[in-house]
């Protein structure tokens, strides 16, 4: 017989060598460390990296994630991969679904279609496992620091102390051969959701509980179910709970099975335990493989501040959501989005250190507005009351028949962007243009031939014209500015003037390196432009 | 917005009435719950004017406004 082959997350991927800094004199300097090797620390890392800006990525363990966890990731997320030049391998590996059901009771209420807009170049969704995206994430690693790009990963080294300065951070690092010290400009901690940076800063964590339990398991099945999204509400096969299934790629099956809040967590875990429930839910004559289970305890929670000095939390080490919705990673990934062009602009010298204050001011923004809808979706899945649960079930019967109660139904309000609207960075609009695109907003992909408009953002800023004239590049503050010259005519289909003009004739749109819109008018005028730019770079 | 209407707006109103509680008519009052539940959802998305439904919900509570 054949050794059974092993998962990637059981593969050591970034093995602990030892290196000159844990023979040093005195701890050597980086310019940015990053804790923690999970999506969003990767992501930052590779960010940093590809502007040439040098990285140390520190992580305790030298695996990908163990077992799924992550397994929905929106379209925004997959726009941000792409910047950072592996989106392709995630899109070309992931599941893309739109079909969903819904359950009730011991009968299908109704099914729905995401409907994605057309005209983008990424779908509304895909479903990959976590550990393949951690490990696309490493590819890349490995592909730049082979272009000699500065960035390295250090597995097993786990941070056991950090010293804040006005000026830089001095951290502790244990090893397998004993600890060793380095110091950083810049700390970037994505050390996860009980993370020790937080412990060992001293600082708050605060939020919401929700009292239940979730049994997640990832099957590995032959069956011919769609790939659709199905969530039941009470269901016969667990009474009074909830209940999820949607597919993975290579055969493999997320389940979310909600137990209640009174259990013995380790007797549910067990195989033994486990099985008779997936029998009852998949059927007694599928026959599938436990890859992986687990039980959690879902909180809604976050830090009070992102920024504190020289030390950023970013993904779920500065907030933490409950899973419905999958806004955990894919929030990460924004956040990291939001911060790297900021950091490198203050790093260059180019901003001032409060431009980091805009990162903790939007990107709180974009918590909370998870927070909100994660809690909403908890809430409407475990009702916490008699009155809430008859509400609710009379919105699930209600669907059935009535098309109008089927916005109420919430298993999980599917992640899309924040437009930060008040930010301090944004102009005040002077296009009388679409309200998507108004200062803030995420810019919507658009087609262009055969490309799309978002490949053509870099990961500075740009000066976009619609049917209008600008010079070539525009330099101010100390930044030069490239400008994308579009046309209507470029968009047959309609969308990108529908997306950016609207009635407006033509536009002109200062567009930030994360791709949201800075400023917008109907035509270029110099003063303007360098009034808007100065904002965005936060001296204003 | 359309105001919240509070004053009367129902012809017929003893009609209504007498419609209202046969339609509970042999029901639990477990059952009657569900029913009202429906019929708020069912209203509310009549309505479908965000400020008239809050202002609804407030006038429901029975509390004087300041
Ligand atoms: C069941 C479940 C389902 C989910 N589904 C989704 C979904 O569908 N979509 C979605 O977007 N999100 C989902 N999430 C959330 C997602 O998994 C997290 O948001 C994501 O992993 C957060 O990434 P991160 O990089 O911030 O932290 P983590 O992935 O937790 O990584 C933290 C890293 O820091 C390292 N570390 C910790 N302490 C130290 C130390 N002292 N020194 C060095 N290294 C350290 C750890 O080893 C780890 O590698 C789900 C989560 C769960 C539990």
């Amino acid at each position: 017989m054949n050794k059974p082959v092993k998962k990637i997350f059981e593969v050591p991927l970034y093995p602990y060598t030892r290196h000159d800094d844990q023979d040093a004199a005195r701890p050597p300097r980086h310019k940015v460390v990053v804790i923690g090797a999970g999506p969003v620390g990767l992501a930052a890392a590779i960010d940093l990296a590809q502007q040439g800006v040098e990285v140390v990525v520190l992580d305790e363990n030298d695996k990908v994630s163990f077992g799924s966890r992550a397994i929905c990731f929106a379209k925004r997320p997959l726009e941000i991969l792409d910047r950072l030049g592996c989106g392709q391998p995630m899109v070309d590996k992931g599941v893309i679904w739109n079909l969903g059901k819904v359950f009730f009771d011991d009968r299908k209420v109704y099914d729905f279609n995401l409907l994605p807009e057309e005209g983008h170049r990424r779908p509304a969704f895909i479903n990959l496992q976590q550990y393949y995206f951690e490990q696309f994430l490493v590819d890349r690693v490995r592909a730049l620091q082979a272009e000699g790009a500065p960035i390295e990963i250090r597995g097993r080294n786990k941070v056991s102390a950090i010293g804040t300065h006005p000026d830089h951070v001095t951290l502790e690092i244990d090893t397998p051969e004993g600890s060793y010290n380095i110091e950083a400009d810049w700390l970037i901690a994505c050390d996860g959701a009980g993370s020790p940076t937080r412990a060992m800063l001293g600082l708050d964590f605060v939020g919401r509980v929700f009292e239940d339990n979730f049994l997640i398991a990832d099957v590995v099945m032959e069956a011919d179910f769609p790939t659709e999204r199905w969530f039941w509400f009470d269901p016969p096969f667990n009474r009074g709970q909830s209940a999820l299934l949607h597919k993975q790629p290579d055969g493999v099956w997320r389940i979310d099975l909600q137990l209640g809040w009174d259990i013995d967590k380790d007797r549910e875990k067990r195989p033994e335990n486990v099985i008779p429930r997936l029998k009852a839910m998949l059927g007694e004559d599928v026959d599938f493989e436990l890859e992986w289970v687990s039980i959690y305890t879902f909180q809604c929670r976050r830090m009070e501040r992102f920024r504190h000095g020289r030390v950023l939390f970013a993904g779920d080490a500065a907030h933490q959501v409950s899973p419905f919705g999958a806004r955990g990673a894919n929030s990460g990934l924004q956040d990291t989005d939001n911060l790297i062009w900021k950091l490198k602009l203050v790093i260059d010298g180019k901003a001032p250190e409060n431009l980091l204050d805009s990162y903790d001011l939007e990107r709180v923004y974009g918590a909370d507005e998870n927070i909100l809808n994660s809690s909403r979706s908890t809430d409407f899945i475990t009702p916490k009351s008699d009155i809430s649960r008859i509400l609710r079930d009379a919105v699930l019967d209600l669907s059935e028949t009535y098309e109008f109660a089927r916005p109420l139904v919430n298993s999980g309000r599917l992640s899309v962007p924040s437009t930060y609207d008040g930010s301090p960075l944004n102009s005040a609009d002077a296009l009388a243009g679409p309200n998507r695109t108004r200062p803030g907003s995420p810019c919507p992909d658009a087609p262009l031939g055969d490309d799309f408009l978002l490949s053509k953002l870099g990961n500075g800023f740009t000066l976009m014209t619609i049917d209008t004239e600008a010079p070539e590049s525009f330099a101010a503050e100390g930044v030069t500015i490239p400008r994308l010259a579009l046309s209507v005519r470029d968009d047959p289909s309609g969308a990108l003037a529908a997306r950016y003009l609207g009635d407006a004739p033509s536009a002109v749109y200062l567009i930030r390196p994360d791709q949201h819109v800075a400023a917008r008018w109907d035509s270029f005028d110099a003063p303007r432009v360098t009034a808007a730019l100065t904002r965005a770079l936060g001296k204003e | 917005m359309t105001q919240l209407i509070l004053t009367p707006n129902i012809p017929a109103a003893d009609d209504f009435y007498a419609e209202l509680l046969s339609t509970h008519e042999g029901l639990s009052t477990e059952e009657s719950h569900k029913l009202n539940a429906r019929l708020v959802l069912i209203l509310a998305n009549h309505i479908g004017d965000r400020e008239a439904l809050s202002a609804a919900l407030r006038a429901a509570t029975l509390k004087k406004e300041d």
